[in-house]
Formats: structure tokens, sequence, C-alpha cells
């Protein structure tokens, strides 16, 4: 499962509509709840608290490719750190695609036990925005599975 | 040294998300950390003992691939090793 608030989730998909036609593409912060610390029995998560845009650096085909540059990625991951967060999952957009990963995103895939979001944006609009987890112990069982998106409504702040 | 263990790899840390190592090189690090981590071996390294083309590994802002002395670069207490495997996609 996928857990993350509003103002994530609604970042997140906004990002699409703002690099529209091109790809868009950034890093997810928060924790994994594994399935021995999950309260709510089996199921494991990653709890997103914060989203982080990233730059895309496959700009000679940015309308159906994305890429983060490592260095940038080695920033974002310390900057998580200093605030008690980790790299839990990415996510990027499909411009006037499905939002489904490709074969390309799952060669591309090699962050285990993290979640690859995708939202489709059809003519600049975001639409459907769904969530695989990259299962499996190595690169050769590596597999996605479809998860949950689990949007908390962010409470009012006390006046 | 620290060794900056990336979400996916610390199943075989010991859970561990930064591991500190005795190391005069960036190659003594990486053979310092499999030593003290063997099952990480396979998932950095191929089976001709070259980094695997996702392996990023920086030694602080510098991927270490482009280090003019390459794995014999000098660390010390200070500097930090991040391993950031590749994040690429698209439809």
């Amino acid at each position: 499962m996928l857990k993350l608030n509003e103002q994530v989730y609604d970042a997140i998909r906004r990002h699409g509509e703002e690099t529209y036609p091109y790809e868009c593409c950034g890093v997810l912060l928060g924790r994994s709840i594994s399935q021995d610390d999950s309260a709510e029995g089996l199921q494991g998560a990653n709890d997103v608290e914060d989203s982080v845009r990233a730059g895309n650096i496959r700009t000679d085909s940015a309308r159906n490719r994305y890429q983060i540059a490592p260095q940038e990625l080695v920033k974002i991951q310390r900057q998580g750190r200093e605030r008690g967060l980790d790299i839990v999952g990415f996510y990027h957009s499909h411009p006037d695609h499905p939002a489904q990963w490709s074969k390309t995103d799952f060669a591309e895939a090699h962050w285990l036990g993290c979640s690859y979001v995708i939202t489709s944006v059809e003519k600049g609009v975001a639409q459907a925005t769904n969530s695989f987890l990259l299962t499996g112990t190595r690169e050769e069982d590596k597999a996605f599975e479809d998860e949950v998106v689990e949007v908390a409504a962010l409470e009012a702040e006390r006046c | 040294m620290k060794i900056l263990i990336p979400t996916p790899l610390r199943v075989y840390s010991d859970k561990q998300d930064t591991v500190s190592v005795n190391a005069t090189t960036v190659g003594e690090a990486l053979d310092a950390l499999t030593a003290k981590h063997p099952d990480l071996k396979k998932h950095l390294y191929s089976d001709e003992g070259k980094l695997r083309s996702f392996v990023n590994v920086y030694l602080n802002d510098e991927d270490i691939r482009y280090l003019p002395e390459k794995d014999a670069t000098r660390v010390g207490e200070q500097d930090a090793l991040s391993i950031i495997p590749s994040i690429a996609g698209g439809c």
C-alpha cells in the first residue's frame, strides 16, 4: 500500500500537468512500514511524507522517457536523511498515455521495495494516478505489483 | 568512513542505513563493506567483479567511475560513499 496525504498527491499530479507534454519525475520521501511493524496486520506500506521534484535528464526524449541524475538523488537522499526520511518511491508522468508501467519502466526499475507512482496526463490534465510496488529480492526476480493508493485528507490546523 | 545504504539493499546490511568501515581508499571501503555484509556483493557486482551498470557509487558528490584515480582514490573519516541504484523509465 502507498500512503500519502492530499498535499503530496496533488503536488505530484500538478507536476505532471506543468511539464506536459514532457514526462515529469521526482522522489517520494517517507518511511517504509514492514509487515512486521504494521499495526494493520500483514500488509506493509510505503508511507510518504513529502515529494521532491527532480530534473528529467532525458532531454533528448522527454516526451516518453525520464531519468533522474544520480548526483541529484544523492543530494535528495542526504536532505531526506537530515529530516529522518528515506527514499520510499519515485513518481513520473505519462503524457497522453495510461498510468501503467511500461517495459521501459520495468527494465529501469531497481529500487526493490519502493513504490513507483505513475500519473497519466491527457492534454495537460492529470487523470489516473496508480502505484506499483517493485517486489523481489534481486534484479533477476523483480516484479511490479499493483498497490492501493491511500490518500489521507490533511487535518485542519488548530487555531 | 561511512557508506550510505539505499532502501532496497538494507535487507542485506542488517537493516542498517549506514555502515562504517575503516579504509584509506574507495576500493578498500567497498571491499570492507562486502566483507562485512557478503550478501551485498551480488547486488552490487556482476560475476566479472564489475559494478553492475545500474549501481552508481558516489564519493560525496562525485561518481567514482569518473574519479581520476577511481578505486585508488584516497578517502578519510569525513568522506561518505553513497550507493544509488539508477532511476529511469518512460512510456
